[in-house]
């Protein structure tokens, strides 16, 4: 065989893919792992974890103390305080993640590296985004960013959570709690109605004349029948929510004069929580692997459809059927960190399998539960099964599903941050 | 095949030899136990919308500390023995309903016991349906009451693939913590292997009925259910 051009070629490229793994077996393989919640800590530390030190995990969270969305709602409602919800990352750095407490502020997929707010660039093989969500600019009308100390949201826990505390705790007596609900889909669907639970067991205490308005976008909502039972029951006269049908998703509110209006009707009220419409946490928008509001993702290992190099966990992913939820994060980051440790060690890659279960508590020893399996098909992840809790349950059933969500709030944490 | 029940209850024999317990170990018939229970009636309630009446509604019962609901006014009698730390199972139960007053001395329950073991087994079987208690695992006391399902031998003697275990029990630490810990939901490290299939299966066959665990156990196969029994079983963090 003469050599020729075409040859020449192919033999140089066979070369120069060859040499590439080398160059990469000179340092350990690198994952960087952007944002320390449910997903993101979880697949750092399953990474580093199951890895024993193959791969260089690297985790960027901008928070030093990280507060769970899950559980702030007890918090409002006098049955945990601000420190049960704090969790620093002391764990995940003994369990040998790089922690780097800085914003990812930009992705560059060809040179694969991110830069940072404090002006780092890391280099990576694996991107593993699990950002969270922000909210949609514009989405309430009168509502910005701007007025989220006048009207907090609540929604991304900590200082915001203290803050809605602090003004439930100030109402006047006899005042009105307005709440603006976001439209589907949202981070932790029963969320909000887990919150007007608590926020009624608070002024049930502590303010029993005073009234709950709930402007909401939807015709329904998670475990609807259940807390409408709660409601009822414990809270009775003292909620009115406001659905689709009666005009709850024609509402813009005014920050300075503290009036919600619903459906042309304004109402004077003493605190106002607007949970506005959510997307994908900026940097999967800044690193272009989202679609519309979230990162559509392949449902076998979490990779984006953009990038295979690029991974999205948890609420800014869009995957199928599962709920935005922390418990849902943590399930799709061991998938995902089955994969990213396959894809880097060859260690094996077994199948994906996902699950979630909610928790919410309506009042005192009164908890509630929905949950459901799901399966990665070619499309999406798919729901196989699933449960929800019942209408009339005994008080024992109730109080024994409460101490569950307790012992869930205790694995799942270990579970994330070790 | 051999019956689950039979082996649950060889293994609470040969543990509750000392108590000579073995009536309970059968393994009771819910449907006899519904029929026995007519004759606590008159003072306890048991099941849905179940209250306080003469005596404390049974919902719950099993794996609760004796007297301990606070707005039932118990008799000093089972106050102290409640201080002293008496926690309802099965053999507890059985050995209270043979003879009340001979367990608790002043108590109020006017009842002068059930002198059949049988009566007594089909009694604690029917009322263990009413305590839907996740601290009911390991596979032993109180939950093997009632479990009546059949297990095939080769399934109990499969070899499970740790590996395979360790990658599946992500699905389990999101609630039970690797570390052991308890806090409402039980630690399900270090059990033996044979323990947590029997569990595991009793809730794929919906005999254990707590609804996560069905649906969670139920998409698992037996090979999937052995490779997370040898992961657990060894597990050390």
């Amino acid at each position: 065989m003469t050599l020729n051009r075409r040859t020449f070629l192919g033999a140089a490229a066979a070369a120069a893919s060859l040499s590439a793994p080398m160059v990469r077996a000179m340092g350990k393989p690198r994952v960087v792992v952007v944002g320390g919640g449910a997903g993101g800590a979880t697949a750092a530390r399953y990474i580093a974890k199951d890895s024993k030190g193959a791969i260089d995990v690297t985790l960027i969270e901008p928070t030093r103390k990280y507060y769970t969305c899950f559980f702030s709602n007890l918090y409002l409602g006098g049955f945990k305080d601000i420190e049960d919800i704090g969790h620093t990352y002391g764990g995940l750095a003994a369990g040998g993640v790089n922690v780097v407490h800085d914003w990812a502020v930009g992705v560059d997929r060809d040179a694969k590296t991110v830069s940072l707010a404090g002006g780092a660039t890391l280099p990576y093989d694996k991107l593993i985004l699990s950002p969270g969500i922000d909210f949609v600019d514009g989405a309430v009308e009168g509502w910005d960013l701007s007025a989220q100390n006048a009207m907090p949201h609540a929604y991304k826990a900590g200082s915001q959570s203290e803050l809605l505390k602090a003004q439930l705790q100030a109402m006047p007596e006899g005042g009105v709690f307005a709440m603006v609900a976001p439209p589907n889909p949202f981070r932790c669907p029963p969320g909000p109605y887990e919150r007007v639970s608590m926020v009624a067991h608070f002024l049930k205490q502590n303010n029993p004349t005073a009234k709950i308005i709930v402007a909401d976008p939807k015709p329904k909502f998670s475990k609807m029948a259940l807390f409408q039972e709660g409601w009822a029951n414990h809270y009775e006269g003292m909620v009115d929510w406001i659905g689709d049908d009666f005009g709850g998703g024609n509402v813009s509110v005014d920050p300075n004069a503290m009036t919600v209006t619903i459906d042309g009707e304004e109402t004077k009220v003493d605190v106002c929580n607007v949970i506005p419409a959510m997307k994908a946490g900026r940097i999967a928008e800044l690193a272009g692997v989202t679609d519309g509001n979230w990162a559509p993702v392949n449902a076998a290992d979490m990779s984006t459809k953009a990038d295979g190099d690029v991974y999205v966990l948890g609420d800014a992913s869009a995957q199928g059927d599962m709920p935005k939820s922390g418990f849902s994060a943590n399930s799709q980051a061991k998938v995902c960190a089955n994969a990213v440790r396959g894809a880097l060690t060859g260690s094996k890659v077994f199948p994906a399998k996902f699950s979630n279960t909610c928790w919410s508590l309506i009042a005192p020893d009164d908890g509630v539960k929905v949950g459901a399996t799901y399966e990665a098909t070619a499309d999406k992840i798919a729901k196989v099964d699933g449960f929800i809790s019942q209408t009339g349950e005994t008080a024992d059933v109730r109080k024994t599903t409460y101490m569950e969500s307790e012992g869930w709030y205790s694995g799942i944490t270990a579970d994330m941050l070790g | 095949m051999v019956r689950v029940k039979q082996i649950l209850g060889a293994a609470l024999v040969a543990g509750l030899a000392t108590l000579g317990g073995a009536a309970f170990a059968q393994g009771g018939n819910v449907d006899a136990g519904a029929k026995v229970f007519k004759k606590c009636k008159g003072c306890h309630q048991v099941g849905k919308g179940a209250e306080h009446r003469i005596g404390p509604h049974l919902n719950g019962l099993f794996g609760r500390k004796a007297a301990t609901y606070e707005e039932f006014n118990y008799s000093k009698g089972f106050q102290r023995i409640g201080g002293g730390g008496l926690v309802w199972h099965a053999e507890s139960l059985d050995a209270f309903l043979e003879n009340p007053r001979a367990m608790v001395s002043r108590t109020r329950m006017s009842f002068p016991g059930l002198e059949k073991a049988e009566d007594r087994a089909n009694l604690i079987a029917y009322l263990r349906q009413f305590s839907d208690n996740p601290a009911d695992i390991p596979e032993a006391d109180p939950t093997a009451q009632g479990v009546d399902h059949d297990l095939d031998p080769a399934i109990l003697a499969l070899k499970g693939d740790p590996e395979y275990g360790q990658y599946l029990s992500g699905e389990c630490t999101t609630c039970h913590q690797s570390a052991g810990g308890d806090d409402g939901i039980p630690s399900i490290v270090l059990w033996p292997e044979e323990d947590f299939v029997l569990a595991m299966h009793a809730y794929k066959s919906k005999h254990r009925i707590h609804p996560v665990m069905q649906m969670i156990a139920g998409r698992l196969g037996d090979e999937e259910i052995a490779a997370l029994a040898a992961y657990f079983a060894t597990l050390e963090e």
